[in-house]
Order: C-alpha cells, then sequence, then structure tokens
C-alpha cells in the first residue's frame, strides 16, 4: 500500500488554483519566494512523509510509549523523522528570517504540515506543539526569552508543550491551581500538577520547553488570574545550552493510554514536586490566559488541520480499496457466473466515497483559507494598513472554532465511512482506517471540546466588535454568491447558499437578543447545533469557492477536466445531502428549544 | 577531477499507485506527483559526495523532457548540483536518442565521469547508460553499490548476479547506480531557496540534431494481474507437492 496521503494535485488545487498563493511572492515579506519555491516545499515534504514518517505509523500506534522510572521510551523511528524534518527547515518554515526562519507564508507551511499529519500524525504532533510554543514565545516573550528559547525550536533542537489543564481544571482553566512564587532573582519556582500534556517527556529532543499556566498569589481568581511561565525541562548553562546533568523540578509521574494518536506521548507532569521547578514569567502577570490564547489559537486550527489530513488519509485508502476489491455485480445483471466488479460500480459506495470527498476537500479548503487569513494579517501589517488587518484577525478569531470543530466531526465522519467502505476488513487492524478513526477521535475533544467550541463562537465570537467579523464573513460569501450567480451552472447553488446564510444571520441576530432577553443558559443551550449550522454554511461557501475556480479552469488534458469535474460534482453533493440539512437546525435554534436543559434531573 | 555529470529524468513518484489509462494506451500520467528517478537521485548523491571528497570541482546536472522537467532539476539543484541543463522536447525520447543527446552535452561539457541511474522506473529500460558509453566509445561500469576515484581510474564495485565484482575503468567513464550504492540526502528548505540563483539553461531538442519519437510501436498497456490468494502448506512434503502440482518442479 502506499503512503495515504492527500492527492498532491488537490494540494495544489487548493493552494495555487482556489488560494492563488504564488501571489503572496508579490508581497514584501515573502519577496524571497516564488512558485517554485512553494513546489518546492511541498516535494521535500513529500518525501520525508513518505520516506520517514508513514512507514511507522502503525508501528508508534502498536508499541505505545512507555514510562521508565521518569523517562519516556518511544520508538525509535520517532526521532529520526522529527530529526529529518527539522534539519530540513520544516520547523523553521513559517519563522521570521530574523529568528532563524525561513519566512515562508503560513498556508505553505500548513499544507506542507497536511502532508506530515495525514503520513503520521503522532510524530507530527511534536512538530505542530513546537511551533506554536515557538510563535507564542516569538510574539510574547521577551528579548532575551526569544533569543534562549525560540531560536532552538525554530531549529527543532528543542521541542515545546503546552500545559493548561491539571486533574481537576479541564475545561475549566477558572480552577488551575499551580501556583508559582516569585524568588530572590527574580525567577519563578512553580509547584502543581498537570493532566494532559502532550509531548510532556521524552528524548527526541536537547531540551523541552513547557509553557504553564500557573497562579501568582495575590492575584484575582478565575482566569483572569493566570500567568503563564516557561518551564525548561534541563537547566540552561549561562551559554544558554541545556545542562543535561541539571534537570528542572518537573517529572513525569504517569502517562494516558489513549485510544489512538499514540505516537504522540501524552503525560502527567509534577512541577517542583522534588526539587526546586524553576520558570520564567512570560509576558505581565495575570495576562496568561490571553497570551496562551496566541498558541491555544494556533493549536486549534492545526488540530482541524490534523482532523482533515486524517480525513484525507482515509478517503485515499478507501478509494484505492473501492478501485481494485471486485465484488457483486451490478444491480439487474443475473448472470452469477459474470465477473464480479470493483465495488466502485456500485451506488451506495459512490455515495460513500463522494461524501468522504466532499467533507475532507471542504476542510481543507477551510483550513487553507484560515492559514491564508493568517498570511493576510501579516502582509496587511506589514502595509501599515491596520484596518484591514484587524478584519483578517477578527474572521480568522470567528473561524477558528468552525476550523477546529467541523474537520473533526465531519472528517471523522469520513473515517467512519472509510471504514464501512472496507467492509468487514476495515474493522481488522490488517487495513489502516480503523487506526486513522481512532486517532481522529481525539480532535473532537482536546484543545477545547466541541461544546466549548459552541460557546466560544455563540457566546463570543459572533457578538465581538458589534458583531463585525459575522458581518465580513457575510461579505465575503455574498461576493462568491454574486460572482458564482453569473453561470448557469451554478446559480441554483449559488441561490441556495445565499437563502441560507441570510437564515443563518437571521439565527444568528435572534440568539444574540436571546442571551439579553432570557440568559446566556437557555439562549446557549444549544449553540454546539449553531456551530455545526455555521460549519456547513462556511463549507458550503468553500465549496461553491472551488466549483467556480473549476468551472473557470481551462483543463489542457482529459484527466485535468476530469479532476475539474469531480470537484463540481462534490460541490453539487455538498449542496444536495448537506446544506439542506441546515435548515431544520435553524429551526431548532429559533425556537430556543430547552428540551435538553429541561429534562428533569431524575428522569434519566 | 573537473566535472561529473549527472542524469536525471522526470519520473511518476515511486509512491503513486500507478493506473492504466482504461483504452490500454498507456498510464494515467495528468495530475501525478512527479519526482526525480530514484536510481537518478542516488547518481547525483554520489556525486555531490565525490565533491564533497575534494575529488571534484563541479557537478552538472542534465535532462531531456518537458518544460515541468525543470522541477526536477530544480530539485537537484537544492540537493547541491551546482549548474542545470534541460534539452526540452514533448515527444518520447527512448533510451538511444537519450544517449545520443546526452552524447552531445558530454561532448560540450567535457565531463569526467558520467553518472546516472541503472534504469528509469518508468520504463526500467536499464539502456541508456550502456548506450551512452558505447556512442562515447569510454568504459561502462554499470550498477555500481561503490565507486572509488583512483587518479585516472575509477574502482567501482558492481552488483551481479553471483554476488559482488570490483572493476576498474579508465576515466572519463560511465556509471549507473544501484539501489544499494548510497541513501540520497533531503532537500533542506534553505537550499531551495539558493537553488533559484543557480543556472538552469533550457535548449531546444533540435538544437542538438538528435531527432526522437517512438521507433517502437506499444501495442497495449495492461495493469498486472491481480496475485492470487496464497495459500498456506503444513510442512516440506506438502510444499513440494503443491509446487509439482504447480509444474514448478
Amino acid at each position: 500500500m502506499s503512503a495515504l496521503l492527500p492527492s498532491r494535485r488537490e494540494l495544489d488545487f487548493q493552494l495555487f488554483e482556489v488560494l492563488d498563493a504564488g501571489a503572496l511572492a508579490g508581497a514584501p515579506r515573502f519577496a524571497d519566494h516564488d512558485r517554485a519555491t512553494f513546489d518546492g516545499v511541498l516535494d521535500g515534504a513529500w518525501r520525508l512523509a513518505v520516506e520517514r514518517f508513514a512507514p511507522h505509523a502503525a508501528l508508534a500506534d502498536v508499541e505505545e510509549p512507555q514510562l521508565r522510572g521518569h523517562e519516556v521510551w518511544l520508538p525509535a523511528p520517532t526521532r529520526d523523522a522529527l530529526r529529518a524534518a527539522a534539519d530540513a527547515g520544516y520547523f523553521a518554515a513559517p519563522f521570521d528570517a530574523s529568528l532563524g526562519g525561513l519566512q515562508l507564508p503560513w498556508s505553505v507551511a500548513q499544507a506542507a504540515n497536511a502532508v506530515f499529519a495525514a503520513a503520521n500524525v503522532g510524530f507530527y504532533g511534536y512538530a505542530l506543539l513546537t511551533v506554536g510554543a515557538a510563535n507564542l514565545l516569538a510574539a510574547h516573550g521577551s528579548p532575551a526569552q526569544v533569543e534562549r528559547y525560540v531560536r532552538p525550536m525554530v531549529a527543532g533542537r528543542w521541542f515545546g508543550t503546552m500545559c493548561l489543564s491539571e486533574p481537576q481544571a479541564g475545561s475549566s482553566l477558572a480552577d488551575v491551581r499551580t501556583a508559582a512564587v516569585r524568588a530572590p532573582d527574580g525567577t519563578w519556582r512553580v509547584t502543581g500538577s498537570k493532566m494532559w500534556i502532550s509531548g510532556g517527556e521524552h528524548e527526541l529532543a536537547d531540551n523541552i520547553v513547557h509553557l504553564v499556566l500557573a497562579r501568582v498569589s495575590g492575584g484575582p481568581p478565575g482566569v483572569k488570574g493566570l500567568s503563564l511561565f516557561v518551564v525548561p525541562k534541563f537547566r540552561l548553562r549561562d551559554d544558554g545550552t541545556p545542562d543535561p546533568q541539571a534537570r528542572n523540578g518537573v517529572r513525569c509521574i504517569g502517562l494516558n493510554h489513549k485510544m489512538g494518536w499514540r505516537g504522540t506521548v501524552n503525560t502527567v507532569l509534577a512541577f517542583g514536586d522534588q526539587g526546586d521547578c524553576v520558570g520564567e514569567l512570560v509576558g505581565e502577570e495575570h495576562a496568561g490566559l490571553r497570551i496562551m490564547f496566541h498558541m491555544m489559537n494556533e493549536a486549534r486550527i492545526g488540530v482541524g488541520l490534523c482532523a482533515t489530513a486524517l480525513g484525507c488519509a482515509g478517503y485515499v485508502a478507501a478509494l484505492d480499496y473501492a478501485r481494485h476489491r471486485p465484488q457483486g455485480r451490478p444491480l439487474g445483471e443475473r448472470d452469477p457466473a459474470s465477473a464480479p466488479v470493483p465495488i466502485l460500480r456500485h451506488a451506495d459506495v459512490r455515495r460513500m466515497l463522494l461524501a468522504q470527498k466532499a467533507w475532507v476537500e471542504g476542510a481543507l479548503s477551510l483550513v487553507l483559507y484560515c492559514a491564508r487569513l493568517v498570511d493576510e494579517r501579516r502582509i496587511a501589517l506589514d502595509a501599515g494598513d491596520a484596518a484591514a488587518a484587524r478584519e483578517h484577525e477578527g474572521l480568522l478569531e470567528l473561524l477558528t472554532p468552525v476550523a477546529k470543530s467541523w474537520p473533526s466531526e465531519y472528517c471523522l465522519e469520513a473515517n467512519k465511512l472509510a471504514i464501512q467502505v472496507h467492509g468487514g476488513y476495515g474493522y481488522t487492524r490488517d487495513y489502516p482506517v480503523e487506526r486513522l478513526y481512532r486517532d481522529n477521535r481525539l480532535n473532537a475533544i482536546h484543545e477545547g471540546t466541541l461544546g466549548i467550541h459552541g460557546l466560544d463562537v455563540l457566546g463570543r465570537k459572533v457578538r465581538q466588535d458589534g458583531g463585525a467579523a459575522f458581518a465580513a464573513l457575510g461579505r465575503r460569501i455574498a461576493s462568491t454568491v454574486q460572482a458564482a450567480a453569473a453561470e448557469p451552472e451554478l446559480a441554483p447553488l449559488a441561490r441556495q447558499l445565499g437563502g441560507t446564510f441570510d437564515r443563518l444571520a437571521a439565527t444568528t441576530r435572534r440568539l444574540v437578543a436571546a442571551v439579553r432577553d432570557v440568559g446566556p443558559e437557555r439562549a446557549l443551550a444549544n449553540a454546539t447545533p449553531y456551530l455545526d449550522a455555521l460549519g456547513q454554511v462556511v463549507v458550503a461557501w468553500r465549496w461553491l469557492e472551488q466549483a467556480r475556480v473549476a468551472l473557470a479552469a481551462r483543463p489542457a488534458t482529459p484527466g485535468e477536466a476530469a479532476f475539474h469535474a469531480g470537484k463540481r460534482a462534490a460541490a453539487r453533493y455538498f449542496f444536495r445531502y448537506e446544506l439542506p440539512r441546515v435548515g431544520p437546525t435553524l429551526e431548532l435554534l429559533d425556537s430556543l428549544d430547552d428540551t435538553a436543559l429541561a429534562m428533569p434531573d431524575d428522569g434519566w | 577531477m573537473r566535472r561529473i555529470m549527472v542524469c536525471v529524468k522526470r519520473v511518476v513518484d515511486y509512491n503513486v499507485r500507478i493506473r492504466v489509462k482504461p483504452d490500454g494506451t498507456g498510464v494515467v500520467l495528468d495530475g501525478v506527483k512527479m519526482s526525480v528517478n530514484p536510481f537518478d537521485e542516488i547518481a547525483l548523491e554520489e556525486a555531490l559526495r565525490i565533491k564533497e571528497r575534494g575529488e571534484a570541482d563541479e557537478v552538472v546536472a542534465v535532462s531531456i523532457g518537458p518544460d515541468d522537467a525543470q522541477q526536477q532539476l530544480r530539485t537537484a539543484l537544492a540537493m547541491g548540483a551546482d549548474r542545470a541543463i534541460l534539452v526540452k522536447t514533448t515527444d518520447v525520447v527512448e533510451p538511444l536518442a537519450a544517449a545520443q543527446v546526452f552524447l552531445t552535452l558530454v561532448q560540450k561539457e567535457q565531463p569526467q565521469l558520467v553518472i546516472l541511474g541503472k534504469q528509469a522506473i518508468d520504463d526500467d529500460a536499464a539502456q541508456t547508460g550502456q548506450m551512452l558509453a558505447a556512442l562515447w566509445d569510454r568504459p561502462q561500469a554499470t550498477f555500481a553499490s561503490k565507486v572509488e576515484l583512483a587518479g585516472a581510474a575509477a574502482l567501482v564495485t558492481r552488483e551481479v548476479d553471483a554476488g559482488l565484482e570490483t572493476i576498474e575503468v579508465d576515466l572519463p567513464a560511465v556509471v549507473t547506480t544501484d539501489l544499494r550504492l548510497n541513501e540520497p540526502r533531503y532537500v533542506k528548505l534553505p537550499d531551495i531557496m539558493k537553488a533559484k540563483k543557480k543556472p538552469l539553461d533550457v535548449v531546444e531538442l533540435a538544437s542538438t540534431g538528435v531527432s526522437a519519437g517512438e521507433t517502437l510501436k506499444s501495442v497495449l498497456v495492461e495493469p498486472p494481474k491481480p496475485r492470487s490468494k496464497g495459500v498456506m502448506v503444513k510442512d516440506v512434503a506438502g510444499l513440494v507437492d503443491a509446487l509439482k502440482k504447480k509444474g514448478l518442479l
């Protein structure tokens, strides 16, 4: 079996045809690059993914991380793969040249990341965390912290973590208890324990940089009293190198044994229970959560990207299986001696494959669009256009819970159908699709559960700045709708999307008003279905955009024509099978239904 | 040694599952990921290592193919080749025509060593290196698993049916590479950017005086028959019986 990667044609379509990434090279920030560089970045990612990541995905699932004393054992190929990716510059790709980075567009880096994640999400997890932690410190660390910690992380020599949750405080960070006390030398002593820390202990890197949320005494209660600390696994010598003999007081005291995504070790960490745990404050006291959100937002879109990549991998596996598995005969063929046909010939298998294509390629379009917003914001800031930068940032904030949640739900559903296409074989460990499903099941849970993101989007994001981001989204959707309406083939889809968005906007206004009128508990009781409806509308928009680009393309070969025809068919599928499901959800939301909320406590 | 020439071919990536066109006229190439022929990548890696040991001054990568083959030459430049030449054509280039084109480049560039893959993974012809050596009237060392330079000669260990064979060839010579010669390096992203500044010349096939095109007629392209399910035998006697039944013993 070949490596299960999204097709290169698909990534090229999303990146260069839909998002016109080649044009980014016109911005001063990306002036050193061109389409050829971007192609080279993807080519290199492909090769690393095929040779160093994909061959070990099944191994990393079977050979779970083990705790030996307080150290973690991982299969050897983990280190080799990450070393190769770091040496080739894939950690450094999006960072500023002044930090040792390559200053590549985030959208191009994310396309490469999708390839790594599809190949082996467990290995990729370490890179995701490290780049996120380094980005946070680059934005909020002191110049000395940037010099000390960011450079080795950009080079991929040190890895990063995010330490938020505790055994008693997961979704509710207000209950975090880990404490930090200032020492006479200006550093801090951190004590407490942290739960669900991915990459919390290993020997893959020369050092591990933990970003830790903790309370400083005298601060306000709740999330407003949290401060952020950087805590290295090994203390640093004066020259900034880690001293392997000088372990800081942070220990791995347990592992979580997961259903999937086992290649990334998940740890329980104890800080300062044996020996001093020295930390440095990042930014101001009590500003920890706001700063941590820098990494959380990036990680959330990263989760959406991983969910998408796993969905893509399952789709590739299912399509390959359906093309090559002969079974059954077409309905109406009565001759039992006739040759069986590949199962791709059967209508229901085609439906399941088209559903997967519509979900995973819709999700890919969404997460890469979000990455493009990061690039656009940066370009606007460089150009001194604060208003444009604010609009891109607002849209990104609004779309972050969508880009995290929609792929987590629908690409998991795609993995379910990938198993279904394989029949009984798909349920066995002889085929990779059951592993992909288990890996993907995490994505609706970590980095904020689905329910948390529902509350975030409806309780906060659609309302912030007077609804400015939601309005900006509306303008962008309207612009696609208007352009598509001029094409006879797409006009019905454009009308359908325009109408559905108008209904969604009305429901949004109603729910925002309801928060004031009937209170948040009732108004937000169905925030998760609201997030689903918003996601369906946004992905329908991305599909209409894809269909528009596919229709306008002038394919030079029959294969190209078939690719673009496939895009248009998948767009039609989405508008026939998926988008109509939004209507009943909006009706439910409009009614402020409280069936679940009002369920009697003793009625379960 | 002043110069090594490395021939690289643009082929369907080895990880792509090949699909045959329904009309049997060839394999599907549209939208398929293309890469440097893996054996040629090994050839390039070997040339770079020779240069890095201080035994060569310059590595020139050459290719024959459509404009898009520039991508593979860019990869070669990013890996470390100093410059590249593409002989541009959209015609089918069979091994003899390829060898004739490479001969014109050899005459122009005067390399002391030409290294190329023992075969390309698309047509598996395994002929170009030998034909080039014959046309050039220079020694050839094929299927190399080890290459050492010794003054005006090269010691080449070859993978042959009986095991390993070491031969000495006078330079200039043609070496074709086998899989175990080395493990090619990964391209580093900063080197992709540096490669943009390296020269990549594009010349038309017509300028070489060689005419390409199909001299062989392909009748039908079919996918291999799917493997039938295996059977487990209990013991050696069972195995012997099974082989006899199939007429294999």
